[in-house]
């Protein structure tokens, strides 16, 4: 009755596609990553990874991407945030009026601004953990009130420019002044953290299996282990070399790092803390949850907290990036940040999903959307595209469970 | 007598699993035939492929109805043969009334649109045969589960069934409600309607089949004859585990201790319907080493007591006093309660008890994972390591620790529940009915886990709606009737009649206690 009798060994081959197909959930969407990738790298003639491209694809899905992160988690839970656009059009608001209006200092008006973000998140947190009201209709009312709440600030005005500090957050790079292009055969500072990523990533990949291996807990084949690593580095050398060393390349995008740690930073939350687990376990049985010994509404309303400081984060970031922050800014992002945690494997009933896969449900998106750009094809096609997008990764998602349970 | 159904040497295997091979089942026309065998041995299996479930060529093996091979492509196409099956999970739309779930996909209709008068005034002839009076109209939320069968068996005569297969039909029921079950079913014989029935009762199978058929891993054991009372139901149990199950209760010697937990005038409301009372002054204690049963019938408030202890997950205006070891303790909350060493593993596992989508691992550590934490963050190994340790302890068949309990079997979850209780290490627990759609292997081994947890100084207490099982493992029976404890009998003194007493008891209750 067990899937490990399913998957007896008859050769090495049929081993190695058993292992594969058993590991198919999580390696499918990196593969479609990938394939998409390679297509639009043929289809553009090689313009799409271009050092220029590619920094530009990291900067301009960065904020979706830190979206999604809080997103992915919030829908682990069972729940959905409609407003994080309007919590990050409302935040980057905020912020403008304190540096334009009242003139305080860029770095007090980022901080005030995720604390702006947090206080949303108690907002809204209150009202679904422990008054009850369902997620879904909470946060549609906080799409609209805080879209209200920014154009009544903004009094349907634009505010700009914003100073060059608190643009870098946004679209600035890591010291571009210290290895001029001009002269510098490469950008050392790139090059030296592609580096530091490299050790650390292979570092903690060997400590893993290490640790697992003296616990005799090991599952995967050591072939899998190699083939994962190296694509691991090899991907940490290309970026480097793009962004570094590559003709045109203009250095680390501050973004790249925050989002680096972030991602780092939320994947061990998720898969290793305390908080972590009691996600999952809400997502899976609120009941069940609720008779270990779970609070469940306590993660629900620290879930909606740490949703609504990211939403400031990427609302400052946006407005950093545009040099502007209008009424109109961040329209649509909770679809795109939603979007791309269902294509990265999360379920709509709760209970799954990774950071890690909604980053690559994000950067699917970004890729589609540039790629296409690239090639000149028009909004609404692109709209087109990737509504089915999302609909085809779902549906492999929902093919796939099928598959797995026989 | 002519045989009605014969389906021969079916074989259905999965990826990786026989679950049926060569089985044979032959119905007399007009009886009712029982099918016996542990979980997972095959029993729904069959009964899906009989039922078109799983269409023809998806299996193996013939099936011939009422003289003809017949080739099923989907339940619609059995019923339009008169196979109707009635599985243990409802099938019931809760918010639509009585009447339009009868002619759910059958409806009486004029012209494209629905015939009202005809479809309340057929369904009240329908529920006159199944004998519930209720109205045609009502929503059928508003009826209990058992009434909710009945609507079921109502259902399938709409379509005109020859063959009924029922799968568990008194799982969820009261013993009222499955005696008025049994009665309908014989009743139905009467009519001439042959039926199939899958059940873990070996008193309702002597009760009401001619015949039970016996699966074991997939395969027919033995089709034997119950007419008279040549056939006990040691020797059906003998046929399902294929062993003689000597004892179903494993020995046990007892050294009670202290007192460990004690409830004192313990008075629990409605949740909602804050006025109503649903449990009545109750005291109960418990000593280390001692197993203490709770017996009542269905409607006694024997989960809303202990839900209501365990962190005041149930009810409202809860007044009275809890004690452990001899100390007032406060389990305001389910985190409080496990603090003070309460662990409550419920009655429905699949709802309340295990997070199914997860894996045994994360499951096990779900109520104590802060044990395998510090500041904040799990030591995944450790983890593994306890799992790994409840796994081999436990017996839990599983492949690995991470494989996903929605696939085990119901004795296996059962394990994990348990496992994770234990890994909580709680001074008492209690154990909602701990063997509740569990087969009879597995039964003992829980019977043998909560004697070696007895043995350890735990306290238990065992809440089952089973008398036997009750008088099988325990020390001491309360009895609750109406949210009153009624009585308490040491186990030397406890029959089923003296218990049945006590759990029939009505409002008279209220002066015994005082």
């Amino acid at each position: 009755m067990s899937s490990a009798s399913a998957t007896a060994p008859a050769s090495g081959r049929s081993e190695v596609l058993g292992f594969l197909t058993s590991r198919l959930r999580q390696i499918g969407i990196f593969l479609a990553l990938i394939v998409i990738v390679l297509l639009f790298q043929v289809l553009t003639d090689g313009r799409l990874l271009t050092a220029g491209n590619v920094s530009n694809i990291i900067v301009q899905n960065s904020y979706i991407l830190i979206l999604a992160i809080g997103m992915v988690m919030i829908i682990i839970a069972g729940h959905i945030d409609l407003s994080v656009g309007s919590v990050a059009a409302f935040v980057g608001a905020m912020t403008g009026v304190m540096v334009r209006d009242m003139g305080l200092p860029w770095w007090v008006a980022i901080l005030a601004g995720l604390l702006i973000g947090a206080l949303v998140g108690v907002w809204q947190g209150f009202w679904v953990a422990y008054v009850g009201i369902p997620a879904f209709i909470v946060t549609l009312a906080g799409m609209l009130l805080f879209r209200g709440l920014t154009q009544i600030v903004l009094g349907n005005t634009q505010i700009t420019p914003f100073p060059t500090e608190y643009r870098q957050l946004g679209g600035g790079y890591l010291f571009p002044q210290l290895f001029p292009a001009a002269t510098s055969p490469a950008e050392w500072i790139t090059v030296g953290l592609g580096a530091l990523a490299l050790i650390m990533f292979i570092a903690s990949q060997l400590k893993g299996r290490m640790k697992r291996a003296k616990l005799n807990l090991e599952t995967e084949p050591t072939w899998w282990f190699i083939v994962k690593v190296a694509f691991g580095a090899g991907l940490i050398l290309f970026l480097t070399y793009l962004l570094g060393v590559a003709p045109g390349s203009r250095g680390t995008p501050i973004v790249l790092i925050v989002l680096g740690v972030l991602v780092v930073v939320y994947t061990a939350v998720m898969n290793r803390s305390v908080f972590g687990r009691h996600i999952y376990a809400v997502g899976g049985n609120r009941h069940a949850a609720d008779l270990s010994g779970i609070q469940s509404r306590k993660i629900d309303f620290y879930l909606f907290v740490n949703m609504g400081v990211l939403a400031a984060l990427a609302g400052i970031i946006f407005t950093g990036r545009l040099n502007s922050a209008g009424p109109g800014a961040g329209n649509l992002f909770e679809l795109d940040a939603i979007a791309a945690a269902f294509i990265g494997g999360a379920a709509v009933q709760g209970g799954v999903g990774t950071v890690v896969g909604a980053i690559t449900g994000g950067l699917i998106m970004g890729v589609l959307n540039n790629g296409m750009s690239l090639l000149g094809v028009s909004t609404d096609y692109q709209q087109f595209i990737k509504g089915l997008v999302l609909l085809l990764a779902v549906a492999f998602d929902v093919w796939n469970k099928r598959r797995a349970r026989g | 007598m002519s045989t009605i159904l014969e389906m021969r040497s079916i074989t259905k295997e999965f990826p990786g699993v026989k679950a049926l091979q060569n089985v044979s089942l032959t119905v007399e026309r007009g009886h009712v035939h029982a099918i016996c065998g542990e979980n997972g041995a095959g029993k729904s299996t069959l009964m899906k492929v009989l039922s078109g479930v799983y269409p023809h060529g998806t299996y193996t093996g013939d099936i011939v109805f009422e003289g003809e091979t017949v080739e099923f492509k989907d339940i619609r196409d059995s019923e339009k043969s008169g196979i109707v099956i009635i599985h243990q999970e409802l099938a019931l739309s809760p918010y639509l009334s009585i009447a339009e779930n009868i002619f759910l996909g059958n409806e009486r209709s004029k012209n494209g649109f629905i015939d009202w008068d005809a479809t309340n005034l057929e369904a009240q002839k329908l529920l006159a045969r199944v004998g519930l009076g209720d109205s045609p109209t009502t929503v059928v939320r508003d009826i209990g589960v058992g009434k909710q069968q009945l609507v079921e068996i109502a259902k399938a005569l709409s379509k005109d069934v020859k063959l009924l297969i029922l799968d568990e039909p008194t799982a969820a029921l009261n013993d009222e409600d499955s005696a008025h079950l049994l009665d309908l079913i014989r009743h139905l014989r009467e009519q001439g309607i042959t039926s199939i029935i899958i059940s873990h009762k070996l008193n309702e199978i002597k009760a009401i089949a001619d015949e039970v058929t016996i699966i074991r891993d997939g395969r027919t054991i033995e089709t034997l004859d119950l007419e008279g009372d040549a056939v006990s139901e040691d020797r059906i149990i003998k046929g399902m585990v294929g062993r003689d199950l000597e004892h179903r209760y494993p020995d046990r010697s007892v050294e009670v201790g202290e007192e460990v937990f004690r409830v004192e005038d313990w008075t629990v409301h409605h949740p909602t319907d804050t006025n109503r009372t649903i449990i009545h002054g109750a005291s109960l204690s418990v000593r280390a080493g001692e197993v203490v049963g709770i017996a009542g019938l269905m409607g006694a408030g024997r989960t809303e007591l202990a839900m209501s202890i365990f962190g005041r997950s149930y009810g409202s205006k809860i007044t009275g006093r809890l004690y452990m070891h001899g100390k007032e303790i406060q389990a305001r909350t389910v985190p409080e309660a496990i603090a003070s060493g309460l662990a409550y593993a419920t009655e429905d596992r699949k709802v309340y008890g295990l997070n199914l989508i997860e894996d045994i691992k994360r499951n096990i550590s779900a109520a104590g994972i802060r044990k395998l934490a510090k500041r904040g963050w799990v030591d995944a190994g450790e983890e593994h390591l306890v799992a790994e340790g409840y796994r081999k302890s436990m017996n839990i068949k599983a492949p690995s620790v991470d494989a996903i309990t929605g696939k085990l079997s119901g004795g296996n979850q059962q394990k994990v529940v348990l496992s994770k209780w234990l890994y909580s290490d709680p001074e008492l627990l209690i154990l909602d009915e701990p063997t509740r759609g569990i087969d009879v292997g597995a039964k003992y081994e829980i019977y043998t886990i909560i004697n070696s947890l007895a043995a350890q100084g735990k306290a238990v207490i065992v809440i089952s709606s089973e008398l036997p099982e009750l008088l099988g493992i325990c020390d001491r029976i309360y009895a609750l009737s109406e949210g009153h404890i009624t009585g308490e009998l040491p186990i030397e003194q406890a029959t089923p009649e003296a218990l049945m007493v006590l759990m029939t008891k009505e409002k008279e209750a209220d002066h015994v206690i005082g």
